[in-house]
């Protein structure tokens, strides 16, 4: 039994000159939260869409469940859900009627009541969808994409647009559909979100795939040291630090001490010497690699909303 | 997938009945056009016939009720679906766009049906319509009639990338079409030329193959009619299966 559920290799698709995926290989296991993160335009939506049969591919092969996005579109998408980017229904469609309605698109179903009390949206059935905030209409849009019962379930750009309590909400919601034994695609251009949300990572850019591995591996192979700043009382050079085993670079930034370390042992003896200098500490901070600083290595850009 | 044609049909009526414009210009207006017409002009048998202006021109407000909906709202509403990604979320389901099309069709004709049965009723209860032909004849061309008409509308429903251009389409065939094939004013008041170009649009032969069956004649009398309005059919089918656009 092979225990990917999506393989992608060397997948290509172009529009006119753009490669928007210019050859991407990888695999999903069963069961994960796999995201996909890049900038604007590295082709997340494009590579989602190639793998839930939304489009066809130029070269390379796609499985997702063991079948092919493009000649087995129907079957696939009956065990598949998709939640898009930017999607609408009809103005004036009321929650509960496109539930029905997109329930009657698939052989077997969720319980549509079920859905919309799981993500807060039963109060409103009765609404508009154009009534419906920006938040609610992203949880819709999750609950149509759960509606035929997905193995695989797909968010391109899942939070995108939500204030922090909605995005908190909607990991919390992935995280349930994960413990469901549903894998989960995602896409997104929040490093904290993947980092905090996903099983494994592939970061692309420019349509190529530059690094992959869990957020913790990246960190540590990409991430570069850990930083330790603090001030303390009276001017301080920083370098009194660097002979201690582990200190990468001392440096004084304004009114603070910047040490970048690379062992935890180093963090110790900086506290140790701060203390025999009984100088009076005003800010201590430790700050550890992020996925941001290991984006901003890999590929030299800064991500930005 | 029944169940999913049934439910987009069904979704579909509802999304009409809340959508006041086309409310009124596919069931109100051809009505309001019928009731002034037939207010001036009176059914009393014309000289040496016997049957009078609603007779006759009863089958052409059922003709401009079927090119409304058939041609107006379908592509309206098929337009801006695919503008704003409707269609395409639907892709991301198992449906297939025939069957989108066949619900939306299918609702479409019940609202057609709706209209045509308040002309039907105003026609009887105001000006004592008589009907002349076979009824079931009558039902063969009203169905192939709307089903003519629902094909030329297939064609910019399936192609017509945003709703602005879906309604320049639209009204580049609508309004000709309602103007020259007696629908709006009788045929025979046209210039022989403008009679001869109305043959183009399939709306002329339907309403000549109703006028013709409601007034007594038969079907198979008519198979130029018959031939053309099948000839739009199979057109549209083509179009609408081979080109149809999800976004």
């Amino acid at each position: 039994m092979n225990s990917n559920v999506v393989t992608v290799i060397d997948l290509m698709k172009h529009y006119g000159e753009v490669k928007a995926v210019d050859g991407i290989t990888f695999s999903v296991k069963k069961g994960e939260i796999f995201g996909i993160v890049g900038p604007n335009g590295a082709g997340k939506t494009t590579t989602i869409e190639c793998l839930a049969g939304m489009r066809k591919y130029d070269s390379g092969s796609v499985n997702v469940l063991d079948l092919n996005p493009v000649t087995d579109s129907k079957l696939l998408k009956e065990r598949i859900g998709l939640q898009q980017q930017e999607s609408e229904i009809p103005d004036r469609l009321k929650i509960s009627e496109a539930m029905l309605l997109f329930s009657s698109f698939y052989h077997k179903v969720l319980d549509w009541t079920d859905l919309l009390k799981q993500l807060n949206l039963w109060e409103k059935r009765d609404a508009y969808f154009s009534s419906l905030s920006g938040g609610q209409k992203k949880r819709l849009f999750i609950a149509m994409a759960l509606i035929g019962d997905p193995e695989v379930v797909f968010l391109d750009e899942l939070t995108s647009g939500l204030d922090p309590q909605a995005r908190r909400s909607i990991w919390e919601l992935v995280k349930n559909l994960q413990e469901q034994g549903r894998t989960i695609v995602l896409s997104t251009h929040y490093m904290d979100e993947a980092e905090k949300l996903c099983d494994r990572i592939a970061i692309i850019d420019s349509g190529k795939l530059v690094a992959l591995d869990s957020p913790s591996n990246l960190i540590s192979m990409y991430g570069g040291f850990t930083r330790v700043s603090f001030s303390v009382k009276g001017k301080f050079p920083a370098d009194f630090f660097a002979r201690i085993p582990g200190v990468e670079s001392t440096k004084d930034a304004d009114d603070k001490c910047i040490i970048e370390v690379s062992k935890k042992s180093a963090i110790v003896e900086i506290v140790k010497a701060l203390d025999g200098l009984n100088q009076g500490l005003d800010s201590f901070q430790i700050q550890a690699a992020t996925l941001e600083d290991v984006f901003l290595n890999i590929t030299g850009i800064e991500v930005r909303d | 997938m029944k169940n999913a044609i049934a439910a987009i049909a069904k979704s579909e009526f509802i999304l009409f009945i809340r959508e006041p414009s086309a409310f009124f210009f596919t069931l109100m207006f051809p009505l309001l056009m019928m009731l002034l017409f037939s207010s001036i002009w009176g059914n009393d048998p014309f000289p040496e016939m016997d049957f009078g202006y609603v007779d006759f021109s009863v089958s052409a407000f059922m003709g401009m009720v079927m090119a409304t909906a058939f041609l107006m709202s379908l592509t309206a509403n098929m337009a801006a679906y695919r503008e704003k990604g409707i269609l395409k979320r639907f892709r991301a389901t198992p449906v297939s766009p025939s069957a989108i099309l066949t619900g939306q069709l299918l609702a479409v004709f019940a609202i057609t049906l709706a209209g045509v049965f308040l002309l039907l009723v105003a026609g009887f209860v105001f000006f004592n319509l008589r009907f002349y032909g076979n009824i079931f004849e009558y039902i063969f061309a009203f169905l192939l009639s709307a089903a003519s008409i629902a094909a030329l509308g297939f064609i910019p429903a399936s192609l017509a990338p945003t709703a602005r251009s879906g309604a320049v389409i639209a009204n580049i065939l609508y309004f000709p079409m309602l103007f020259l094939s007696g629908a709006a004013l009788p045929r025979s008041m046209l210039p022989d030329f403008m009679q001869k170009v109305s043959l183009l649009f399939p709306l002329t032969h339907a309403i000549k193959l109703m006028q013709e069956v409601w007034l007594g004649g038969s079907l198979w009398e008519h198979p130029d009619h018959i031939a053309v309005l099948s000839g739009f059919i199979l057109a549209g089918l083509f179009v609408s299966v081979k080109y149809f656009k999800w976004e």
